[in-house]
């Protein structure tokens, strides 16, 4: 398989007990590209994340990352592999005991290699560079606002330097202002560290700001994956009603 | 070659080569730290080979340079300008948090102080809400919260009926079976009845109940409140205009005082099932001897003090769950530390009401 892949789906299928979520997706998403995956509620957008993840196992179909099998190798392979990506959850998902410098520390200590001056020194320049202050190394979880959590959480997830970054809604429920800024966040970091993006979403002024590309799940199965402006032109009625609000405000 | 090294030139410079990322560098991090350590920072360094730099490789080598730039580098700009992003930013010193020293222990003494009576008002005031509640419910009969009232009492009562069974079971037949074996020294086995019958109606009945529901229940109850908090479904219900004691706390707190008595009853009297059947086993007593004894050397004040210190305890329980309930705030810590507080507290609360009751109605219900 072609290493410049960076994920490839192959024929993916999702059940919960009796409920088919996804039926056979293919999808390949190429280094340095920048993916929405844009679909209606409930249309297992989330649902495809995780398998790329590997939250979830497929019922069918295979999952492949950086060109090998998902879930392939011991203990310590898969533990590698997991490391090249960095994943924002949709409500950050930080660890709520510890302080804002321990969660970005977090997963260097468990590298266990660093040492820990190193390990502050890495701390602070993330935290630069998602624009918080040092101050804001000691605040807990539960004392920061949505936009900070969120960009605490983007700085947990950049803290191994991954290859492929991982969003799951990542502008829901912040305010346009917020929102703005941290799409431009994201397209800064996407070009200076050269990262491949996967972002899920229903923000369409997310959508247009960030995406490269925009693969469209619909009926179970991804219905195209082409750029913004094909996309836009695509006959599929999600699409048409999707896009349409946009062109009637914009 | 992807693998990050560093090379010496014939010339006596340095040339640095490979991918210096996070991934590559942590198998070859010892070597390469050494060697960072042992260069001079004079010799002259070339960057020309370095595949891909992140901002791990570059604080590294900048750790390496001691914060400084070489006199003698040979770097693209692009290199460049990474470490100097690194350089800028990775140099902010980060708030450390206060060192403890005496000043800490005095600190963490007050607070321990001050919270303790701050738990007391907050516990009085709670008891008191409850108490205002049920007067206010008296004139309105419609506000009852009759269903929360019965689900609680099947979660805390009817369900914790074969868990309830199964311990005093076993505890009445160890009993049982160690009085028999010492009152046999004595050829007194006919007060084993006395023992059992007193000691498990009055005493073992009610605390051992008590202890395993507040291990089963209140940790639940205080448990449940805390998911509700982290998940605002109390602020959910407050913004409704609907009262939380009324229809969260009064709830737990009834159901639990009027389930305890029930299954006070019902745990003494597995509890003595127990002990008889382990009775007729080891001294072949016959089981109408000990149910026709048992009324006769029991007086029936210990059926009620077994009963009312059971409708005690629920009520204590429930309180503390309630109470510890509410301190939750959201995060995992904070209910990790206030279920660990409830249960811990209501036990003990338990213990210490029960010694105290043992010691105020001691002339009562004692055999003759």
């Amino acid at each position: 398989m072609n290493p410049k892949k960076v994920v490839a789906l192959r024929g993916l299928i999702s059940r919960f007990g009796d409920n088919l979520v996804l039926n056979g997706v293919d999808l390949d998403i190429m280094a340095d590209d920048i993916v929405a995956l844009v679909g209606g509620s409930g249309s297992g957008k989330t649902t495809l994340l995780r398998h790329i993840i590997g939250l979830h196992r497929p019922a069918a179909g295979e999952v492949f990352l950086f060109g090998e099998p998902l879930f392939a190798g011991n203990y310590l392979e898969q533990q590698v592999r997991r490391r090249r990506f960095g994943v924002l959850f949709q409500q950050g998902a930080l660890f709520s005991a510890f302080n804002v410098r321990d969660n970005i520390a977090f997963p260097l200590r468990e590298l266990k290699a660093l040492e820990e001056e190193e390990i502050q020194a890495l701390v602070a320049y993330k935290l630069a560079m998602v624009e918080l202050e040092p101050e804001h190394a000691l605040l807990m979880p539960a004392q920061l606002s949505g936009g900070m959590s969120r960009r605490v959480a983007l700085a947990r997830a950049l803290a191994l330097e991954p290859e492929l970054l991982l969003l799951d809604e990542p502008t829901a429920g912040l305010d346009p202002d917020r929102s703005t800024s941290f799409v431009a966040l994201v397209r800064r970091l996407h070009r200076q560290l050269g990262i491949t993006v996967v972002l899920v979403t229903h923000d369409v002024s997310t959508l247009l700001a960030l995406a490269g590309r925009v693969a469209v799940l619909a009926d179970r199965r991804i219905v195209s994956a082409v750029s913004l402006e094909e996309t836009m032109k695509l006959d599929h009625p999600f699409i048409q009603s999707f896009f349409q609000l946009f062109s009637k405000r914009g | 070659m992807k693998t990050p090294r560093l090379q010496f030139d014939p010339d006596g410079g340095l040339i640095l080569a490979g991918a210096w990322t996070l991934r590559e560098l942590t198998p070859h991090l010892g070597q390469i730290r050494r060697q960072l350590a042992t260069v001079p920072i004079r010799s002259f360094w070339r960057l020309t080979k370095i595949e891909r730099l992140d901002s791990f490789g570059a604080m590294l080598l900048w750790r390496g340079w001691r914060c400084n730039w070489p006199q003698n580098l040979e770097i693209s700009e692009e290199l460049r300008a990474i470490i100097t992003a690194v350089a800028e930013k990775s140099g902010a010193l980060l708030p450390r948090p206060v060192a403890f020293g005496l000043q800490g222990i005095l600190i963490i003494l007050g607070v321990i102080l001050l919270s303790f009576f701050r738990q007391l008002v907050d516990f009085v005031t709670l008891f008191g809400r409850l108490w205002l509640d049920l007067f206010f419910l008296l004139s309105r009969p419609r506000q009852w919260p009759l269903k929360e009232i019965s689900a609680n009492f099947y979660k805390v009562g009817v369900q914790a009926m074969p868990v309830a069974a199964l311990v005093g079971f076993l505890v009445g037949v160890v009993l049982s079976y160690l009085s028999a074996m010492q009152l046999r020294i004595f050829g007194a086995e006919a007060l084993l009845v006395d023992i059992l019958g007193l000691g498990i109606i009055r005493e073992l009945g009610p605390v051992l109940l008590a202890l395993l529901v507040a291990g089963r229940s209140g940790s639940a109850m205080t448990a449940q409140l805390g998911v509700m908090r982290v998940t605002e479904e109390l602020d959910a219900l407050a913004a409704m205009g609907i009262s939380l004691s009324l229809r969260l706390l009064l709830p737990k707190v009834l159901a639990l005082t009027l389930a305890m008595p029930l299954l006070v009853l019902w745990t003494s009297a597995v509890a003595l099932l127990g002990g008889m059947v382990s009775a007729k086993i080891q001294l072949g007593m016959s089981y109408a001897f000990f149910f026709e004894s048992l009324p006769q050397v029991v007086p029936v004040a210990n059926l009620y003090i077994g009963l009312g210190k059971g409708a005690i305890f629920g009520l204590l329980i429930a309180l503390v769950a309630c109470h510890f309930g509410l301190r939750i705030r959201p995060n995992t810590e904070s209910l990790a530390a206030n279920t660990t507080a409830s249960v811990v507290t209501a036990i003990t609360l338990v213990i210490l009401v029960n010694a105290v009751i043992a010691v105020a109605i001691r002339n009562i219900g004692m055999p003759l």
